[in-house]
């Protein structure tokens, strides 16, 4: 049976050795101090890389919550990406400016898109699955480039970042970084809590074992709809700081090959765990930023080395480090 | 007669020619992602093995054949060398990365073929350049046809439909009444009941995947001479090639080749009349607006469609 391929080895709870709490603390302390690298020069531009970096990493938690711990390989959640950006680009247009309002509405607007696809790919499986979810990414892509008073193809500008408490202090390139730092912190330890919680170990139960968890009394469909409305929402508000951060949103960010990217993140620093997640959008977005500067053929370098990944690295660069130490 | 009745006539001539010809340009794209999608269909259904990299072998049979012209100056010779070096490519790949990954989890296939992907569209771009190539059509092919009164239609675009159908009859008669036929339909079926009945199965994965990699190369020959020849032009493919044979059903070659035509027609037909049905429906500039979007995502609905109300595809293979 396909299923018996798909369903891999017992999700095991990284509680030992490298993922104590130490090192993600470690990540975001590093994080913390990256602003730091700005005195050597050109501090906008390394505020603004690693502010990337983390609004990515923010959306692959969301992305290993549902893939990592539910295995459910979400192949559309470059459409939660854009709606949360558009939530911002549309809201701003329409003259809403304050960040509680505007991020309300994009979470919500998330939530809703995912409850209405979650209800209906849930009831699939496996390729299936990463296929369905790809179709509503599709089709969540084509309804935003057709929307012509809102640039369609090309986008639209934001004219100023929302305010907050009436003041404009996220305009300010290092008060944005560290809110965007304190989301992520937020986010991983939401997503983290949520794991170890008596609903995290059922959507993880599901996962190794649906029948069982069946014949125990939990019904999978509603957990897994309950985890992926979560990931859309932390997705949507990966997108909603992406939007305020470029001070742009386009169609471009929610393709297909945007979903691919965070599926990559996940799978290059380790599925199922959050610190794998971080790392691997560290690693993409500043290997795609950085690398070009090198050489213009980086992907040549790029390309072998997530073969070698994918073929040595099981478990992605964490499972790595952590084999390391432990042998 | 009146003129408004022979206006009317006119318009109903020109609309008729002009389904007729969106008609022929569906069935155009049917065939090309049927070459491309027969090969995914089998290395998924008999190998369970995701290959993104096979929208890369489709690339690379055209800068195969544009290479082997400006050495041959013969598009025959061309279109031969470009199977030819394909295949030894092709199961140059096998040997190399896909071998290891049978038998894996799919995301690290997913993983692996993605960096396939990057590492050859690059090294293309390398050799190459990033300026977009052509292939010259050959003479006897090039020009246009009048199949109607008011239809002309370029012939090569025919030859390609031609050949498609041409290979989907060859291969039609491959999987179903020969042996090495029997076992890749025996394999995509149940893989490891054929590997217990004593069938080699590494030799018949080669085998698969080399068929594969020919095919998705020929329909990159194919469309050399009327599209762009650039590094990414199998990505956006591949996509539609996956929705074809998650319609089709996986493993199968026959539901492989009902949806490629299928979306070939519902895209192409979609695309050039969404906003004319709307239009019965809406107003005329809300109709102009959604149409395009709705055309886009017509192919997507369809398969979110059968992916849950028939998730095993039209045909399916196994049981």
């Amino acid at each position: 049976m396909r299923e018996a391929a798909l369903s891999s080895p017992p999700t095991r709870l990284a509680g030992r050795g490298l993922e104590r709490l130490a090192f993600p603390c470690a990540l975001l302390a590093a994080l913390a101090l990256a602003p730091l690298l700005g005195l050597l020069g050109a501090e906008r531009y390394v505020l603004n890389l690693f502010t990337r970096c983390m609004v990515f990493a923010i959306a692959a938690i969301g992305l290993d919550l549902v893939l990592g711990f539910g295995g459910l390989v979400s192949f559309g959640h470059a459409a939660f990406i854009g709606i949360g950006a558009y939530a911002a680009g549309m809201l701003a247009a329409s003259g809403v400016g304050d960040a509680f309002a505007s991020l309300g509405i994009a979470l919500a607007a998330s939530f809703l898109f995912a409850l209405a696809t979650g209800a209906v790919s849930l009831k699939t499986r496996g390729v299936h699955f990463i296929m369905i979810t790809l179709a509503f990414g599709q089709m969540a892509y084509f309804v935003m480039s057709s929307l012509k008073a809102y640039g369609g193809d090309d986008g639209l500008s934001i004219d100023r970042r929302a305010s907050l408490f009436g003041q404009d202090i996220l305009a300010d390139t290092l008060v944005f970084y560290y809110v965007v730092l304190a989301g992520l912190a937020g986010v991983y330890l939401l997503a983290r809590a949520v794991v170890r919680s008596r609903f995290g170990r059922v959507l993880r139960g599901a996962k190794d074992n649906e029948m069982r968890m069946a014949a125990i009394g939990f019904d999978a469909y509603r957990v897994r709809l309950a985890a992926y409305c979560v990931s859309g929402m932390i997705a949507g508000l990966a997108g909603w700081l992406l939007a305020e951060q470029s001070e742009f949103v386009s169609p471009a960010f929610m393709t297909w090959q945007r979903s691919g990217d965070l599926i990559i993140m996940v799978m290059l620093g380790g599925m199922a765990s959050f610190e794998g997640a971080i790392i691997g959008a560290l690693i993409l977005v500043l290997t795609e930023e950085l690398l070009p500067g090198f050489s213009e053929h980086w992907r040549v370098v790029f390309g072998p080395f997530l073969v070698l990944v994918a073929i040595f690295a099981r478990g992605g660069l964490v499972g790595l480090l952590a084999g390391r130490r432990d042998g | 007669m009146g003129p408004n009745a022979t206006k009317g006539a006119q318009a109903n001539t020109m609309s008729i020619a002009l389904l007729a010809v969106q008609t022929l340009n569906g069935l155009q794209l049917g065939v090309l992602l049927f070459l491309i999608a027969a090969g995914l269909t089998l290395v998924f259904g008999v190998m369970d093995f995701i290959n993104l990299a096979h929208g890369v072998q489709y690339m690379l049979g055209a800068y195969f054949a544009v290479a082997a012209f400006g050495l041959t100056g013969s598009f025959v010779a061309a279109l031969l060398i470009a199977l030819g070096a394909a295949l030894v490519f092709g199961l140059l790949l096998e040997i190399l990365v896909f071998r290891h990954l049978y038998g894996r989890d799919h995301l690290d296939q997913v993983l692996a073929t993605f960096g396939i992907i990057l590492f050859l569209n690059e090294a293309v771009r390398m050799v190459f350049g990033p300026t977009s190539l052509g292939l010259p059509m050959p003479e006897a092919l090039a020009g246009s046809i009048r199949l109607m009164p008011g239809l002309l239609y370029p012939v090569y675009r025919l030859a390609i439909i031609a050949a498609g159908i041409c290979v989907a009859i060859l291969l039609y008669l491959l999987v179903n009444h020969t042996r090495i036929g029997m076992r890749v339909r025996a394999g995509a079926s149940n893989a490891p009941m054929v590997s217990a009945l004593g069938v080699d199965i590494s030799r018949l994965f080669m085998a698969i995947f080399g068929l594969g990699a020919m095919l998705a190369a020929f329909a990159g020959v194919m469309v050399a001479p009327i599209f762009a020849v650039e590094p990414d032009m199998g990505d956006n493919l591949l996509i539609l090639a996956f929705v074809v044979i998650i319609i089709g059903g996986i493993g199968s070659v026959r539901g492989a080749f009902a949806a490629a035509l299928i979306v070939g027609l519902v895209d192409t037909l979609g695309r050039s009349s969404a906003s004319d049905v709307l239009r019965l429906a809406l107003s005329s500039s809300a109709a102009n607006q959604a149409g395009p979007a709705l055309a886009s995502m017509l192919i997507y609905v369809l398969m979110a469609a059968i992916l849950f109300f028939r998730p095993a595809g039209l045909f399916p293979a196994r049981r």
